[in-house]
């Protein structure tokens, strides 16, 4: 895939911002290049550090004892380390089981959405048939239906299927979504097509063509699409909030929201404990896959 | 130097978004396979997506409470989204929310992302991801993380703003600060996103603008306002877009630490559509407030099409 950020080549003139050597040296607050360098650093190291500030505190208040917590003056370390905060959410929560509830929700919802989206994105990408053309626009114009618009209904309808509190209910409904399809499709559709119809001409069926030509191709957007899949899925609120009411089905993200309850004593320390067990697993994901996820972004507002 | 980089990119990018050539000509009988291939994706968005939308429709001009008993109500629903203050207000609340997220997150994410484009920053790598890392945090985990350091008693910033003599008090309690306060968090979460599409952007830039614009005399803020800006004039587009739309389903950190309040100050139509539909079981009312907001984000995407697409016209 195209690299989207490029090595910077030797040009001054690459920041918008910049100021030039010439430039440098001049005015009432000139200072040496040196000195700016340093002094941009530090303004951007100081501004990362404040947007960090809330996951510092989560990762920190996590191994607080509850009497430092609501001790006042608050602190920002733990002066005593301890697991109590993890052990306290095990029981206040079915916290085991919420955990699973959210791998099998967002896996599953992954999956699924890769198999159909990817078959859908290769009939409209290489397949042609009567109302193709048609069938994409409805797609793209399905993208801008936000799903809270029609959750209602949705809810109706797993309701008469039954599927309340379970994980066909929880997925079934996300199986194949239009941004996945048209994205695919656009990718479907960078990707040269001499090499499919080779396999063509010499007699593989669409199905062959499918699964052994264009899907190895495509692993990078699939694995892009797959994980913005599992993130937006195992971060989501509303959804498993509608279609589970029983605290034994909700993911961890809408189980850690009970902890709130009714009004009364806020406990922090299981609040911060739960949420870096749930941001944990997103953050070894993140670690991983960073560079392929931060420049697959950034493709998104380019098209 | 650019000129070939882009070329080679767009050759590699192939055919146009929604036009494109496709599909070869000498594909006789392919419609079945077609089908097959569709099939599946077909089955869930028809009952998931394409039915839901009509069936939103009827259920708000009914006042259905979800067990067999409705009755066509016409308009009735519209009418009191329009004139029932309360209801009326929450389309008030989320346009609030709306202009106070989108300049917000744009203005910041540009900023950083100016800042994190500079090749004379070392660590440009480091910074971009450390600054991405919000998003990847959930909103109610964002809303936790954010009702702890605002805790009036404990938390970490307030006892930090006061020592510089800020005196937020209880920001979740007070309904003049509570909608800035959940838009903050929004703001936190997303922002990296943008700003991710901003450098990209920012990186499409042919340097020979800016070298053309300093022969001229253009300083930096001129050559901001006249190369980098109407340059950037895509990404902004589809930065405003996404975050109005996002800004319209604005829920999850509402829900965790005001529940709507205080006093309904942030009571989003989005808040109201679940507790209209799923607590309250007005389902006619609920899902007529759907339509409303299903309908101001076609006309805000439509607007913002129109308008962009007109503005690089006349750049060409």
């Amino acid at each position: 895939m195209t690299r989207i950020i490029a090595p910077t080549p030797p040009v001054r003139a690459r920041s918008p911002l910049g100021r030039t050597p010439s430039q440098s040296g001049r005015g009432p607050f000139a200072l040496s290049r040196r000195a700016q360098r340093w002094a941009l650093f530090v303004v951007v190291l100081v501004l990362t550090l404040i947007v960090l500030l809330p996951v510092i505190v989560i990762a920190l208040t996590a191994f607080k004892p509850a009497a430092e917590i609501n001790a006042y003056p608050p602190t920002l370390v733990p002066g005593v380390w301890t697991l109590d905060n993890f052990i306290a959410i095990f029981k206040d929560l079915p916290f085991a089981r919420l955990f699973l509830n959210s791998f099998v929700f967002a896996g599953g919802v992954t999956l699924f959405a890769l198999v159909f989206d990817s078959l859908a994105a290769y009939a409209l990408a290489r397949l042609d048939f009567r109302g193709s053309r048609v069938l994409l626009i409805a797609i793209v114009a399905s993208l801008m239906i936000p799903f809270q618009a029609t959750l209602i209904p949705i809810y109706q309808l797993v309701g008469d299927l039954g599927w309340v509190n379970t994980f066909a209910g929880l997925i079934i409904p996300r199986a194949a979504d239009a941004f996945g399809i048209f994205f695919l499709r656009q990718f479907f559709l960078s990707l040269p097509r001499d090499l499919d119809n080779a396999a063509r001409i010499d007699g593989a069926s669409e199905l062959r063509v499918f699964r052994s030509v264009v899907l190895p191709n495509a692993v990078p957007a699939l694995l892009t699409l797959g994980i913005f899949t599992f993130v937006n899925n195992w971060n989501d609120l509303l959804w498993p909030l509608v279609f589970t009411t029983s605290p034994d089905m909700g993911t961890i993200t809408s189980g850690l929201t009970l902890l709130t309850g009714p009004s009364g004593i806020i406990p922090y320390g299981t609040m911060m404990a739960g949420s870096l067990v749930a941001v944990l697993p997103l953050a070894i994901l993140f670690l991983i896959v960073q560079r392929r996820f931060i420049e697959s972004v950034a493709t998104t507002g380019l098209k | 130097m650019t000129s070939i980089v882009k070329s080679t990119r767009r050759a590699y990018r192939a055919p146009a978004p929604l036009g494109g050539r496709g599909p070869l000509r000498d594909h006789k009988g392919s419609a079945a396979i077609a089908l097959a291939f569709l099939l599946p994706a077909l089955i869930i968005l028809t009952l998931f997506v394409a039915w839901p939308m009509v069936s939103a429709l009827r259920l708000s001009f009914t006042n259905s409470s979800g067990f067999g008993l409705e009755q066509w109500v016409g308009f009735g629903n519209y009418v009191q989204i329009f004139t029932d203050p309360r209801i009326l207000g929450t389309l008030g609340t989320t346009a609030l929310y709306a202009v106070l997220f989108t300049p917000t997150a744009l203005i910041g994410s540009l900023a950083l992302a100016l800042l994190l484009n500079n090749p004379r920053l070392a660590g440009r790598g480091f910074f971009r991801t450390a600054l991405f890392v919000p998003f990847i945090v959930s909103l109610a985990v964002a809303a936790f993380a954010w009702s702890y350091l605002l805790d009036p008693q404990v938390g970490l910033l307030n006892y930090w703003l006061r020592a510089l003599g800020i005196q937020l008090g209880n920001v979740l309690q007070d309904p003049t600060l509570a909608m800035p306060t959940v838009v903050l968090v929004a703001v936190w979460k997303s922002f990296g996103f943008y700003m991710v599409i901003f450098i990209a952007g920012l990186q499409e830039i042919p340097i020979s603008l800016y070298e053309a614009a300093r022969i001229d005399g253009a300083g930096a803020w001129k050559r901001f306002l006249h190369v980098t800006l109407p340059q950037l004039n895509n990404t902004l587009a589809f930065v405003v877009i996404f975050a109005l739309i996002a800004a319209l389903q604005a829920f999850d950190q509402i829900y965790v630490m005001t529940g709507g309040g205080p006093y309904r100050s942030t009571q989003t139509v989005v808040m109201e559509i679940y507790q209209e539909g799923f607590k309250k079981l007005d389902l006619g009312l609920a899902s007529a407030l759907s339509y409303v907001l299903l309908l101001a984000t076609l006309i805000l995407s439509l607007i913002q099409f129109r308008f962009f697409g007109r503005r690089e016209k006349d750049a060409n």
